[in-house]
């Protein structure tokens, strides 16, 4: 089993890195993560810091797992695929990002296919260890919704003072 | 007139990750137009050829020079790409597109990523006084005169 993690670049996520390299330890699948700036040094596993876009997306298109922070574009590229993703938020208040915003996007995004959020490290290590290789779930379109697709087609069509008016419609 | 001239001219900017991918899901509502691409990063190029793309600096509210390099480099894509309609999904790189397409007499839109679930992100509130529409992806977040809630990229 191929499992790939991954926390993006721009902020450590010692908890994640942490709690995969203990299930790591004793599991059977090769793993490899992409650790970025976090401090802690994982020993049972893979890892790198950075990789390409493009090394990233082959991992998140193919790797059997993906376990990941609730960066959007992990999650949209992977429930493409319609194949497994544990999502574990950041905490702003451990420092592990300027806001709450994680949470409450993994709380909403529960329902897209593949997806399973571990609201904490205890949450995400035993996930990993009841886990096992699930044949391709529905995939999620990689289009947007017909009607925002129809709005945004609406916009550029229409000209400007018709624009204007578009942004006062009603609210709902 | 000629065909080329009829055509709408779109540019469409983003930052790189999920911003990017959001952009990526509305290519269907940019059919038939010319589409010219502006986001962090050269991998994101094979995404959209053959359509025009333009590698732009990295850059966050934190870090004043990288933005100065990135405005001054958005300044140049909006006059040789001379659009009629800006479109972004954020982060800084799309409230910039949008504040210099519209001083240039382009449309502008700007979609806030689905990210911001409780409330809209700052680059969002800021494009709101720029742009001639604000999307929000999540109803909560609509207001009367303020971002619309038309969908979401899901």
């Amino acid at each position: 089993m191929r499992v790939f993690v991954t926390v993006g670049t721009q902020l450590p996520f010692d908890r994640l890195i942490a709690a995969v390299d203990r299930w790591a330890a004793t599991a059977d699948a090769d793993v490899f993560a992409q650790t970025g700036s976090a401090s802690y040094v994982p020993e049972h596993m893979a890892w790198k810091r950075i990789i390409t876009g493009t090394e990233a997306n082959d991992w998140i298109r193919t790797a059997d797992l993906v376990v990941a922070h609730a960066g959007m574009g992990t999650i949209l590229t992977r429930c493409e695929t319609g194949l497994p993703i544990i999502v574990m938020p950041r905490r702003a208040e451990l420092g592990e990002h300027r806001n709450e915003h994680q949470s409450a996007t993994a709380k909403r995004l529960a329902h897209l296919p593949g997806l399973t959020v571990a609201e904490n490290e205890v949450e995400l290590f035993n996930q990993l260890r009841g886990f096992t290789p699930l044949a391709t779930t529905r995939r999620m379109e990689a289009v947007a919704s017909p009607m925002l697709l129809a709005a945004i087609s609406e916009f550029i069509a229409v000209p400007r003072h018709a624009a204007a008016n578009m942004n006062k419609g009603t609210t709902q | 007139m000629t065909d080329k001239q009829k055509t709408t001219r779109i540019l469409a900017v983003s930052s790189g990750g999920g911003h990017w991918i959001q952009l990526l899901r509305l290519r269907p509502a940019f059919a038939d137009k010319h589409v010219t691409y502006a986001s962090v990063g050269r991998s994101a190029a094979g995404d959209v050829a053959p359509a025009p793309y333009y590698e732009i600096p990295d850059a966050n509210r934190a870090q004043k020079l990288k933005l100065i390099g990135l405005l001054l480099r958005l300044g140049w894509l909006v006059l040789r790409v001379r659009p009629d309609v800006v479109i972004s999904t954020g982060a800084a790189p799309g409230y910039f597109a949008v504040r210099i397409g519209r001083m240039l007499g382009a449309r502008t839109l700007f979609l806030d990523s689905i990210a911001n679930a409780e409330e809209l992100s700052l680059s969002a509130n800021l494009a709101r006084r720029h742009c001639d529409l604000v999307l929000t992806q999540w109803p909560d977040l609509a207001e009367q005169d303020g971002p619309q809630f038309r969908g979401s990229v899901l």
